[in-house]
């Protein structure tokens, strides 16, 4: 009465009762390689040997052995496997677990002859459709690898093309640097004669400067004198003096007796000649009679700041200076020309309001303006070498990237190199730039995403080049940065199926490309290699 | 699923801004977001009254004794307000003791629908009367009830032991209804009393920026319980807490108030998602239960004068911001008798589906239909079974329930038909915020009808939940439930099917910009306030969801809801869990006494989530947890959107081979599961048990919180210590032994036992004397497995005998209750005889299922062993017998699981 004594006569009942199950001579479950173990009415020794039961318990719904191996047709070993012949299609083993669990799991329903499942035998319509898509398979797998091979000879021959390029900027840069080290001596001879032409000239300048100085301070000293000496008795007394209430020393509003003549060196009154220097002591401080306005203080200090700025403007360091900051600048943004202009006018609008109350100094003389011409002239040729030799840097720096890039064992990815590649879904469009980057912008509106950059190959070790892994993009809102995993599969076109996002900022992206397509086995092989018949 | 929380990108720039302003950098709860008692004005005013003299006095003369109850009035003394005590003796020893205002202002709320029936008294008989009191009879066991009359006090007795007072330390406080004093209408009553000083917080309260406007003024009540002898309480569930409950002197009170508490901290009184206000106390004498039926905001103080030299002392006050005084004193005298209690009050856990009792997987969330063939697809290239698979709330359209998003789901029957042909199931997450939108067909039926919780000024309540703006159906209105429950029909809910079942989320409310982040107190249900039946909500959503389930099968099928909040009798309507846990070790380790304290108030059916939901767990936290949820009632797998995958399939081979050989022992144990869920179903006891539910006398287990008894027979003690290489399991039982159930060692009870553990050890053990039923063949889901033959485990005990019981019927209809179609047998060894038979005689159901074989442990060598049936056959069995380790394996006895047999031993 027990289910293992129907389950028996179930099996028995298939086999005799259904003519055409001639295939099932052997134990149900056990595939055609082990059929030698289990042999009709002798013992059954259980394959990893650890016992030997009576035949008649092979089968019988009840675990026996450690490995499961007495019941390869029923789901009593937890640890057992079921073998489906599924002629038509792909011999297959499930685990025992599914055999009679109701679930159709074998195409030839072998699994399910005694839970009252009604399978379908699918076998030889799913062998069809394998081989279908098998065939489809193969053809693309076939003109995808030709397309490879092609991709890999241009890959070749661009990589060729590269180094040569590379070979030759390589010699290019040895001759600029050469140039430009004998332009920087061309410079350097240039620039000492007229930096000490220059010097020449601004000495020269500074004394011509202090004399006329000096004269004008003599003048209003006589002018001072003329105006204190009221008596015009060629004396200034301390009474005439003792009326310039700016000259207090001690600040206390009454300029007396005693400070007065202090101011006048202890004397009573002096003459022109030692006014000279009581002069020297008050014409800080001394205020014109005759002038509402104070008289402009002689200010050393400001006077060199101008002249700083006047000098300063026609500086052979400033213009080479900034010239480097310009190129800078226009690497960054356009934008930052603007700057450039807010930074000038300063300069050149203090020196223009200096001209009216200071003298300017004269132009150079022709000698000094011949050794600046040519100085400039060096400054300029040796700045332009410079920077070719920087533009064949930066070439071969891009060249040498691109050759470094591991593009695969035969440069077959070098093709993608600065592509984009874009699929479009309901929402957004995601964009793959192989070996650079991965985005995502919404369709309607929105600023674009950064999904991750060029990180590596990632794919199983036995099949690197399959996965591409970009990662460090934008940053997750409480959660890691973003990034994308790209799936490869041969196709015969390079193109993005599709995109997932199976984990939060986790992107998956499936790409298709002829470069990872591997030389096609003969069609009959997959077809048939693996059939058991 | 769910806190509060969630990427900006799900939500509108408001929202956005709002939850940026609530989002403190560091990973724990905001503690500000919810109030401590001194922030919630009636807690701060009830607490700031000490114990002493109660100014209540019991009018003897107003004493009146009916067939079914005593009725007294007692007045405040100090304002003359007049309350009215009713005492019932209740079949099953229990009392209650109800008290409300004599004659107040306006009805107070009294909570309905939680108790089964208006429970069955039995007659109080007067033993005395004088004028300091009377003297009760309680019936059993010379117990008497004592009402002293002046201060008020009850005294229940037990010959000359006092079992527990009320009103002892003289916290009686009934805050009467009143008129406002500033309203024109009070003029009349300008009688100033003492005590009707307005304080802050009486008439209107704020909390940060919510205001409350509290029309009804203050109402509070208050009333004090002591329990002499006892040193240990336990229950009041919702808090992450141990097991035993603390004393919060100089803390703050236990807090029974249902919120969404967002990053949850464990080891502190907070409220959590659900309240049960149930308490049980212990000591080694006995068992006792309150149960305070009050659906208002409530605080629990607890003190306790262990450690004194003086009888152990503890001391229960409870505080409720309105309602009435309604409490249950469920005198035991045992752990099972007090459960029996509650459950003839509250009714018994709902018996769930079997496969609900499987492994659950789910995640926020499974993006499409696509991704959820592929998991499906894991499970099984993997091995592994599960039976229900999970969609929260990302799969619906625009967070509106009932509907599916076009694009990731457009074709949700294939889907659901894809996993029926695996023989497994679905939940959808269905929750009680419905998103205002005219074109939701949901809503516009809800509105029109006026179903609508209403705000203060009468327009419908209205929050932010996920779908933004929404609105909240009012539960407690019948005739809304019924509605809700008819969404459930198929031709209703478009896109489901028979083996789609539901998961009810934040339904404390959850309401992201309301005070405490729930639904505002003076909302109104009805003429009710929220204030009233706050943690009532809950229970309404789940009780509508899981009618609607039963209702679109036609009364055929049980169905399977889980909720998040929950209330007494909960447990009636399905499962509930932990809510928004963390992937850490504290938190793995407080799902157990958070389950336990569950299982002691009638709610078996819990879970926490697997693995942790905030947070991403390490391999070894999540390979433990898996084997932890593998011994607890609900075992779900859960994690946040933003954690990466974590299908168990995702940590290399060795951690996929730990997780399966987790999830197979719990299916391997599906049939001892469902028996006890059976069990909790027909009785009340609960299916995770305290160690000292099973040996109350045994003081070392009091107040475990690291190990627990699957019913009676099974002790679990995961290991839930990162990098452990052994944990100490106390093995209880003077003279008992038990059985490891991987290795059949036998160890002896009554002592701490050192097991060394890897990070594939699961202890557990087998009681000597018990005898367990297994289904050693684990297929990909458990509808799989029905037919199965079972494997019996027979532990002796030392003297040789052993008992167990077995359940089965169909494992999804309510035909074993309507029909009496199902197999409860009793499996007795004694006398070196194994025997089955029927425990239920009047039913009747058939079975494919046979025994295939018995494992006999502590057993020694027969010569021969005997199969013997009704119909007089007798057959030898083959055996084995193991040694080492005393295991005798009877091979294929073959008998059906639902007849009667006998295998003798000789």
């Amino acid at each position: 009465m027990s289910c293992a004594l129907l389950l028996l006569l179930t099996s028995l009942a298939l086999v005799m009762g259904t003519g055409t199950a001639v295939e099932i001579q052997r134990p149900r479950g056990v595939p055609q390689s082990k059929r030698q173990f289990y042999e009709e009415n002798k013992p059954f020794t259980c394959l990893d040997g650890s016992s030997t039961i009576p035949f008649d318990q092979v089968n019988d719904d009840y675990c026996d052995c450690r490995d499961g191996s007495d019941e390869p047709g029923t789901a009593a070993c937890p640890n057992g496997s079921f073998h489906c012949t599924n002629a038509g299609f792909r011999p297959a083993f499930i685990p025992s677990s599914r055999i009679n669990d109701g679930i159709c799991d074998c195409c030839d329903t072998t699994d399910e002859y005694n839970s009252g499942a009604t399978c379908q035998n699918t076998c030889r319509e799913m062998g069809r459709k394998e081989r279908e898509s098998l065939q489809i398979m193969a053809e693309i797998t076939k003109e995808g690898f030709l397309l490879k091979q092609q991709l890999i000879h241009e890959a070749k021959r661009g990589q060729e093309d590269k180094q040569g390029k590379l070979t030759e900027l390589q010699g290019s840069k040895k001759g600029l640097e050469g140039k430009m080290e004998a332009l920087r001596t061309v410079k350097k001879t240039a620039e000492d004669p007229e930096k000490e032409a220059k010097e020449r000239h601004l000495k020269s300048w500074e004394e011509q400067k202090e004399l006329i100085r000096m004269e004008k301070d003599k003048t209003r000293m006589a002018e001072a004198f003329l105006e204190l000496d009221d008596d015009a008795d060629g004396y200034v007394s301390v009474a005439e003096l003792q009326s310039h209430l700016e000259l207090d020393p001690d600040s206390d509003g009454s300029l007396t007796e005693t400070e007065t003549q202090g101011l006048l060196g202890g004397a009573g009154k002096v003459d022109t000649s030692t006014f000279e220097t009581v002069w020297s002591g008050i014409k800080d401080k001394y205020l014109s009679e005759g002038l509402s306005d104070p008289p402009a203080p002689v200010e050393t200090p400001k006077e060199e700041e101008s002249r700083d700025f006047v000098s300063d403007h026609d500086s052979d360091h400033y213009p080479e200076d900034y010239a480097g900051e310009e190129e800078d600048v226009e690497d960054d943004e356009e934008d930052d020309d603007h700057e450039e202009e807010e930074k000038v006018p300063p300069t050149v609008q203090t020196p223009e309001k200096r001209e009216d109350d200071e003298l300017s100094m004269p132009p150079y003389d022709t000698e000094t303006q011949i050794l600046i011409d040519a100085a400039q002239k060096a400054r300029d040729d040796f700045d332009e070498a410079e920077r070719a030799l920087r533009e064949v840097d930066g070439q071969m720096k891009n060249l040498e990237k691109e050759i470094g890039f591991d593009f695969g064992p035969s440069a077959e990815f070098a093709y993608l190199y600065s592509q984009c590649y874009e699929l479009s879904t309901s929402e957004y469009i995601y964009r793959l730039c192989p070996f650079n980057r991965v985005s995502q912008k919404p369709k309607f509106g929105g600023s674009e995403t950064n999904l991750g950059l060029w990180g590596q190959w990632a794919g199983p070790e036995e099949n690197l080049y399959s996965v591409m892994k970009y990662d460090h993009g934008q940053g997750c809102w409480q959660g890691p940065n973003r990034s994308t995993t790209v799936k490869l599969t041969c196709g015969k076109e390079t193109v993005v199926t599709s995109t997932s996002e199976p984990s939060r900022c986790e992107y998956l992206m499936e790409f298709t490309t002829p470069a990872v397509c591997q030389e096609p086995a003969s069609l009959d092989e997959v077809l048939h290699g693996h059939t058991e018949l | 699923m769910a806190a509060f929380v969630v990427s900006p990108l799900k939500m509108g720039p408001l929202l956005v801004l709002w939850l940026a302003g609530c989002l403190s950098g560091t990973w724990a709860v905001d503690r500000g977001n919810f109030k401590t008692c001194d922030q919630s004005a009636f807690c701060k005013r009830q607490r700031a009254l000490k114990p002493g003299q109660s100014p209540y006095r019991a009018l003897l003369e107003t004493l009146e004794l009916t067939n079914t109850k005593l009725t007294l009035q007692l007045i405040n003394d100090n304002n003359k307000v007049r309350l009215l005590l009713e005492l019932y003796r209740l079949q099953g020893n229990m009392t209650r003791v109800k008290i409300n205002e004599l004659k107040p202002l306006k009805p107070r709320f009294e909570v309905p629908d939680v108790l089964i029936n208006d429970p069955p008294t039995e007659p109080l008989s007067l033993l005395s009367r004088d004028e300091n009191g009377v003297v009760l009879s309680l019936g059993a066991d010379s117990q008497r009830l004592i009402v002293s009359a002046k201060p008020f006090r009850l005294d229940i007795m037990e010959g000359r032991e006092v079992l527990l007072s009320l009103n002892s330390r003289g916290l009686l406080a009934f805050e009467h209804l009143r008129i406002r004093k500033d309203t024109q209408a009070s003029q009349q009553f300008e009688i100033a009393k003492e005590d009707e000083k307005v304080e802050d917080g009486m008439w209107e309260e704020t909390f940060k920026s919510h205001t409350d406007s509290k029309p009804n003024g203050p109402s509070s009540i208050s009333l004090d319980f002591s329990l002499p002898g006892v040193e240990n309480v336990y229950g009041i569930p919702e808090h992450a807490d141990s097991l035993k409950l603390k004393a919060t002197d100089g803390g703050d009170p236990y807090r029974l108030f249902n919120l969404d508490v967002f990053q949850y901290e464990v080891f502190n009184p907070m409220a959590l998602y659900g309240a049960i206000p149930v308490m049980l106390s212990h000591s080694a004498q006995r068992t006792m239960g309150i149960f305070w039926l009050n659906a208002a905001e409530t605080w629990v103080d607890i003190s306790s004068n262990t450690g004194s030299s003086e009888t152990p002392q503890t001391d229960v006050r409870w505080i409720s911001e309105s309602g009435i005084i309604d409490v249950f004193i469920m005198l035991g005298p045992t752990p099972t008798d007090v459960f029996s209690q509650y459950a003839s009050l509250t009714g018994t856990q709902a018996f769930p589906p079997l496969s609900a009792l499987a492994y659950h997987q789910c995640r926020w969330n499974y993006n499409d239909q696509e991704d959820v063939a592929a998991v499906d697809q894991g499970f099984d290239d993997h091995d592994i079974p599960y039976d229900f698979i999970w969609l929260d709330i990302e799969h619906t359209d625009g967070k509106r329930y009932f509907t599916w998003d076009p694009h990731k789901f457009p074709q949700p029957k294939d889907m659901l038909q894809g996993l029926l042909d695996k023989r497994r199931k679905m939940v959808t997450i269905v929750d009680p915020h419905i998103k205002v939108d005219s074109s939701y067909k949901i809503h516009n039926e809800i509105r029109s009808k006026g179903f609508y919780v209403k705000s203060k000024d009468g327009g419908d309540y209205e929050g932010w939940c996920w779908p933004g703006n929404s609105g909240y159906p009012d539960f407690t209105n019948p005739e809304m439930r019924a509605w809700w429950a008819s969404m459930f029909a198929y031709d209703q809910y478009e896109g489901s099917m028979e083996n789609m079942y539901t998961w009810n989320d934040m339904n404390e409310p959850s309401v992201f910009n309301g005070p405490e982040v729930t639904m505002h107190k003076d909302a109104l249900h009805g003429n009710w306030e929220n204030r009233d039946l706050h943690n009532l909500y809950g229970l309404y959503v789940q009780r509508a969801t899981a009618e609607g389930l039963i209702e679109r099968s036609g009364g055929v099928e049980r169905p399977f809801v889980l909720a998040r909040a929950f209330f007494a009798g909960s447990q009636r309507y399905g499962a509930v869990w932990t809510g928004d846990n963390a992937a850490e070790w504290e938190h793995l380790k407080i799902s157990i006494p958070m389950c336990l304290s569950l299982g002691l108030v009638g709610v078996s059916f819990c879970g926490a989530d697997v693995g942790g939901f905030f947070k991403s767990p390490s391999t070894e936290l999540l390979v433990r947890w898996y084997q932890t949820g593998a011994y607890q009632p609900f075992f779900r797998a859960h994690a946040h959107l933003d954690t990466p995958r974590r299908e168990p399939w995702l940590f290399g081979p060795e951690n996929t081979a730990l997780i399966r050989e987790a999830v197979r022992q719990r299916y391997a144990l599906l049939p001892y599961w469902y028996q006890l869920f059976y069990h909790a179903h027909h009785s009340g006891q609960p299916v995770m048990r305290p160690l000292w539910v099973e040996y109350p006398q045994d003081t070392a287990t009091f107040s475990m919180d690291d190990q627990f008894l699957l019913g009676r027979d099974l002790l679990v003690h995961p290991v839930t210590e990162e990098g452990a290489r052994g944990v100490t399991a106390y093995l209880p039982g003077k003279g008992e032994v038990w059985f490891d159930v991987h290795t059949f060692q036998k160890h002896n009870g009554a002592q701490n036992l050192y097991i060394p553990v890897t990070i594939s050890s699961i202890p557990v053990f087998q009681r000597g004397g018990s005898i367990i039923s297994r289904k050693a063949r684990v297929r990909r889901s458990s509808s799989c497995m029905e037919h199965d033959p079972y494997t019996l485990f027979v532990a002796l005990s030392p003297k040789r005998f052993a008992q167990g019981e077995l359940y089965i019927d169909d494992g999804h209809t309510f035909n074993f209750d309507k029909q009496k179609q199902f197999i409860h047998r009793r499996f007795s060894f004694a006398n070196n005889a194994l025997s089955s038979r029927n425990l239920a005689p009047g039913s009747q159901f058939t079975t494919f299922s046979w025994v295939e074989k018995i494992v006999i442990l502590g057993a020694s060598k027969p010569s021969k062993a005997t199969l013997k049936t009704p119909d007089g056959k007798e057959s030898q069995l083959e055996f084995e017998f193991d040694a080492s380790m005393s295991v005798l394996t009877l091979r294929k006895p073959g008998v059906n699981a639902g007849l009667d047999w006998t295998v003798v031993l000789q």
